[in-house]
């Protein structure tokens, strides 16, 4: 049994009555240590799976387990970095990691606390920006709290909702690598979910795409297998990262012209049928007088679905 | 040229707006068959109470900052009441939708309700004119800040409230580490709007009780025909009702600014 495992997952969210469908069968099974990369559109359930994964929403079918254990709300053991950071913006870089540190290691005295969230600070390469509070800090540093906050709690599983989205290319790259570097030190079981298939591709161990919502579910995985360190500028020209981008992109691309046709359908007229005038303008002597044609006498159209 | 601006806007303009205030004032006085008296006149009959504040001559007959004093401390009574009050009321208005269904109609119907109404009910139930005073000013007071607070409750962002899940924080501990430190800024806006309320309340409040103070003093001196005092009162009330609300913007942006 895999150490994450998502069994027939479907879930949709209801408002006004109807329920709008966001992702449907999902299976996924991650092992430990691996580090798996999801990437879609926007708006296609992402952060959906995501925060099933995390516990935050349960699942309408199916089941998500965790080392064999059904996950039946948030726990520090799935660490996860949100988009946004969700820093809590009245507390300090060291506030905000240690806020973690408090909750997850009770029992440990508080010189033990300071010494773990400073070495997690120290980890990210924030000592400087210690006493500072988020407002103070840059996009791409805030995130880096993020990540030693949700490290600092030694989950089991991380957990990234596009955490580099927000930010400018340069910081991005910089970000990139340092998540690699954390993982290579951790080994810690990593979800990534990106946008980005060049991100998904230079971080994963595995690449899945996730299909265009509404009623999403994930495309066949593509494995990486570029050795590690990967070098992103050698990477460019790495013939297996060109095949496995085309793989994922094809299959993204694909599957959003696939589903687009025509069809032919029947239409249901309105009550108020409106009349074509202009249609065999009758001469005035004529005995045989053709009236206004009626538009319910066509009684077909086509139009373009997505299915 | 900028400074000179700035002098004109602060200064300037606002001395002319006063000027034209005493003006109107001072013509009107001058008007046959008017018992109002003229800008003049009120400073010489009020001068001894301005020059002397804190002067007591008697109970009914002291400096009118020691009369401001009393009611600043009637007013601090009842304040913190209404805070105590309000507050926790508030959070659970936000916090509880089903304590939002049942309590928000009355909410609505008791808050426009004056403090002249409130008063007499104080009375009833208190049967002392201090108790009844404070009762009135936080009944009255309240209402921003138990709003406020529930507003402020209900628009914490579910980013913050997802932080405090995945960490798993006790309930108490949500409620001291993310739900106050999201809401302050809004508790504090609830928190200056009923300041105001409540020195709004004091005046009235003091004049049906009896209660000394500015207020009181000011009621006073209506029954003894000395209008002067009336207009001194008023001043008196107004510059300390602006002091008080520019002191809590100022505690306010404190914690805006986070």
């Amino acid at each position: 049994m895999a150490f994450l495992e998502l069994k027939h997952v479907s879930k949709g969210y209801r408002s006004n009555g109807t329920l709008t469908p966001v992702l449907r069968d999902i299976d996924l099974s991650i092992e430990q240590g691996e580090f798996v990369a999801i990437v879609g559109y926007s708006g296609s359930g992402k952060t959906t799976l995501i925060s099933l994964i995390a516990g935050l929403i349960r699942p309408d079918i199916g089941s998500v387990t965790l080392d064999g254990a059904e996950i039946r709300g948030p726990s520090p053991e799935r660490g996860i970095v949100f988009q946004n950071y969700s820093l809590l913006p009245w507390l300090t870089t060291y506030e905000n990691v240690y806020l973690a540190v408090d909750q997850v290691f009770r029992n440990w005295s508080a010189a033990q606390k300071r010494a773990h969230t400073e070495k997690y600070i120290e980890m990210v390469n924030l000592l400087p920006a210690r006493e500072k509070r988020p407002a103070e800090l840059s996009g791409g540093m805030r995130q880096r709290v993020a990540v030693a906050r949700a490290l600092a709690a030694d989950p089991r599983i991380l957990l990234l909702d596009e955490p580099l989205s927000a930010l400018d290319a340069l910081t991005r790259a910089t970000l990139q690598g340092e998540i690699a570097k954390i993982w290579d030190q951790d080994k810690k079981t990593m979800v990534l979910i990106t946008n980005d298939v060049d991100e998904g591709i230079l971080l994963s161990d595995r690449i899945i795409p996730l299909t265009h919502g509404p009623d999403a579910t994930l495309g066949p995985a593509v494995p990486v297998e570029i050795p590690r360190p990967r070098d992103r500028k050698a990477i460019n020209h790495d013939p297996h990262f060109k095949q496995t981008r085309h793989q994922v992109m094809d299959f993204l691309l694909g599957v959003g012209v696939k589903h687009r046709k025509t069809v032919t359908r029947k239409l249901h007229l309105p009550d108020i049928e409106p009349e074509d005038l202009s249609y065999g303008k009758p001469s005035p002597f004529s005995l045989f007088r053709r009236g206004p044609l009626r538009s319910k006498e066509f009684k077909k159209e086509r139009v373009e679905t997505e299915t | 040229m900028s400074k000179n601006r700035v002098n004109i806007d602060w200064l300037v303009l606002p001395m002319l707006g006063a000027l034209g205030v005493i003006g109107i004032w001072t013509l009107w006085s001058s008007m046959p068959g008017t018992n109002l008296p003229s800008p003049l006149k009120t400073w010489e009959v009020s001068k001894l109470y301005v020059v002397e504040p804190f002067e007591k001559r008697g109970e009914l007959d002291q400096g009118i900052l020691r009369f401001t004093w009393y009611s600043l401390v009637l007013v601090a009574k009842g304040y913190a009441l209404a805070i105590l009050i309000g507050t926790p009321l508030g959070f659970l208005l936000g916090l509880s939708k089903m304590f939002a269904k049942s309590f928000d109609p009355i909410i609505q119907v008791l808050r426009p309700v004056s403090p002249l109404a409130w008063l007499p009910l104080g009375l009833v139930l208190f049967e002392r004119s201090e108790p009844a005073a404070l009762f009135t000013i936080a009944v009255c007071a309240m209402w921003p800040t138990v709003l406020n607070t529930a507003v402020g409750v209900r628009s914490v962002p579910q980013d913050y409230i997802n932080v405090a899940r995945v960490l798993k924080l006790s309930r108490v501990k949500t409620l001291f580490k993310v739900l106050i430190p999201a809401t302050m800024p809004y508790m504090f806006t609830g928190f200056r709007l009923s300041l105001g309320i409540a020195w709004l309340v004091i005046v009235a409040a003091e004049m049906l009780t009896g209660v000394p103070g500015v207020g009181g003093f000011l009621w006073q001196e209506y029954n003894s025909l000395i209008y002067e005092h009336i207009i001194l009162c008023i001043l008196t009330i107004g510059l300390v009702g602006f002091v008080l609300d520019r002191l809590m913007s100022l505690v306010e942006a404190r914690f805006k600014s986070i």
